[in-house]
């Protein structure tokens, strides 16, 4: 899932500190999983937002409602009263919902109160390691479902580079961080499929270089464009 | 001839081959340049120019290799993957072979988490290994990635790749060097040489493989200046191995009798890495020590360099 975290305070004060207004906007998705921007992390972030306007000798009104969704129409509805009566949004959603959430109220100053960092997995509560770049070409088949993409820190398709270390098999860039083609070779190893890597990967063909829009299988009809 | 280069013909010759390294300042300076190479000039075959090595910003390596050229020094320019996506690449080899460089060395660079641009947008769009398969397809087929239509014009070149004999997975640093000749690589240097034991291991898997008779490979050697460097060199730079015997050496010694003591094992490991099978030449890397570069080469025994037509 997307995992996020939350920007310095001092950061979103400087966003909405003019405004007398203010919506904090949680959302019950992703970013609630990661403790993030769900109903809690939100209240706690009103009544701290609360406490900064008050040391900083400022008026103004908060109010905190939480979304199932900031990402999808469906629960657009059940905020859009609430947003429209606020003067400006703090939204605890990932990117995309803040864009949603700004798309959708086009009049209205919506902000991040998180910044978004990575498609990972949950490692433990409140422990996360990023696992996907969303590239958009999955070489997983051939690595030993190790991301070459998000986990070698130069993202190469023909590692490992000359940056292992010796003694422990890390990334050239810190110990804490173990070499993914290290671990690639390994895992292939392990399994009989190391004539995966002894070929040359050719080049990757990046997918992210223009915003991205996909049509599932199934929909093609429904979203053909008109001629 | 894949570029008739003098680094090419000396080894096409069966001369054992010397290779030098000249770092670019960190300015426009050119007499840097100039005085680093005056340096170089005739005891060395050719010298690698460094692209911004530790991600460090340094005078471009083309445009050095370019100033080598005008003072009578073959250069090998070096081209990481850190800083050019394949457009920037195929661009600037056009333009290095425009202003005469015959020789280019393809390598993934150091993270720039190393160097003083730390919070860049790092590239790595291809990495070392398409990069010489890309070079190769513009120098045999005269073809950009990707593209069809042929340039017009030849494109001499002469590729090269590095190895790394000390990084793990240890078992498959030669098959990955095999990936780099399957690639187009024509010459590979190596990774500094400090544990021979480690060395020859890696050497008979490169020889099973017969990768020896596909490339030339020369041997890193890169001259130790005090136990301190040696120190830092062994705990923190990823692919280098120096055993315990050259560290005590090192520390044997007083500090001003240091860097004679790291000439002197340079030297000995040069001897030793001649007698190694398959080896066609050493890559030296004196760095930031260019002035002793030629007393280390002629107390090995390598001057004068061949002259080859």
């Amino acid at each position: 899932m997307v995992k996020a975290k939350l920007k310095p305070l001092e950061e979103i004060f400087g966003m909405i500190r003019s405004y007398k207004k203010i919506l904090t906007l949680s959302c019950g998705g992703c970013v609630s999983v990661c403790m993030a921007g769900g109903q809690r992390e939100g209240m706690e972030l009103t009544l701290e937002l609360v406490e900064f306007f008050r040391q900083n000798r400022l008026d103004a009104e908060f109010t905190h409602y939480t979304m199932e969704r900031q990402c999808n129409p469906e629960y657009l509805f059940d905020a859009e009263e609430i947003v429209r009566e606020a003067d400006c949004v703090i939204s605890t959603a990932c990117g995309a919902g803040v864009q949603y959430i700004a798309e959708s109220h086009p009049s209205k100053p919506v902000f991040p109160a998180l910044n978004t960092l990575f498609i990972g997995i949950d490692r433990d509560v409140g422990l996360y390691e990023e696992r996907c770049r969303t590239c958009g070409d999955c070489k997983l088949g051939y690595t030993g479902g190790i991301c070459p993409i998000t986990r070698c820190s130069k993202s190469i398709l023909n590692g490992p580079c000359g940056g292992t270390h010796f003694s422990d098999g890390s990334c050239e860039i810190d110990r804490e961080i173990p070499c993914a083609w290290n671990d690639i070779f390994e895992r292939l190893k392990s399994q009989g499929r190391l004539e995966n890597i002894l070929t040359v990967h050719p080049p990757s063909i990046w997918m992210d270089q223009a915003q991205r829009t996909m049509v599932q299988y199934g929909f093609e009809e429904r979203y053909r464009k008109k001629e | 001839m894949k570029a008739g280069s003098n680094f090419e013909k000396v080894l096409a010759a069966g001369h054992f081959a010397v290779t030098g390294e000249l770092g670019p300042p960190q300015s426009n300076n050119i007499e840097v340049v100039k005085k680093k190479a005056g340096f170089l000039k005739g005891n060395i075959d050719a010298v690698n120019i460094t692209d911004n090595q530790t991600s460090i910003v340094k005078m471009s390596s083309i445009a050095a290799a370019a100033i080598c050229i005008q003072q009578g020094l073959e250069p090998v320019f070096q081209m990481t993957c850190r800083d050019r996506n394949r457009i920037a690449m195929q661009s600037d080899i056009f333009g290095a072979s425009a202003l005469g460089c015959l020789n280019m060395l393809c390598l993934s660079g150091d993270h720039p988490n190393f160097g003083n641009q730390k919070t860049s947008k790092k590239v790595f769009d291809i990495d070392s290994i398409q990069l010489i398969a890309l070079a190769k397809r513009l120098r045999d087929e005269r073809k950009l990635l990707d593209q069809e239509k042929q340039f017009n014009s030849e494109l001499k070149l002469f590729i090269g790749g590095a190895g790394n004999p000390f990084s793990r997975p240890f078992e498959f640093r030669a098959l990955r060097l095999a990936k780099k000749v399957m690639a187009g690589a024509d010459f590979v240097q190596t990774q500094c040489v400090y544990d021979m034991e480690r060395f020859r291991d890696w050497m008979k898997a490169v020889r099973d493989l017969g990768l020896h008779e596909k490339c030339y490979i020369l041997a890193g050697v890169a001259p130790l200046r005090s136990a301190d460097m040696a120190a830092y060199m062994a705990a923190n730079v990823p692919g280098i191995v120096i055993p315990d015997g050259i560290m005590k050496r090192m520390n044997s010694v007083p500090k001003d009798k240091a860097g004679e003591e790291g000439i002197k094992i340079s030297i000995e490991l040069i001897e030793e890495i001649r007698q190694v099978e398959g080896i066609k030449g050493i890559h030296l890397m004196a760095i930031e020590w260019e002035h002793r570069a030629g007393e280390i080469i002629e107390r090995a025994g390598l001057l004068p360099r061949p002259k080859v037509e």
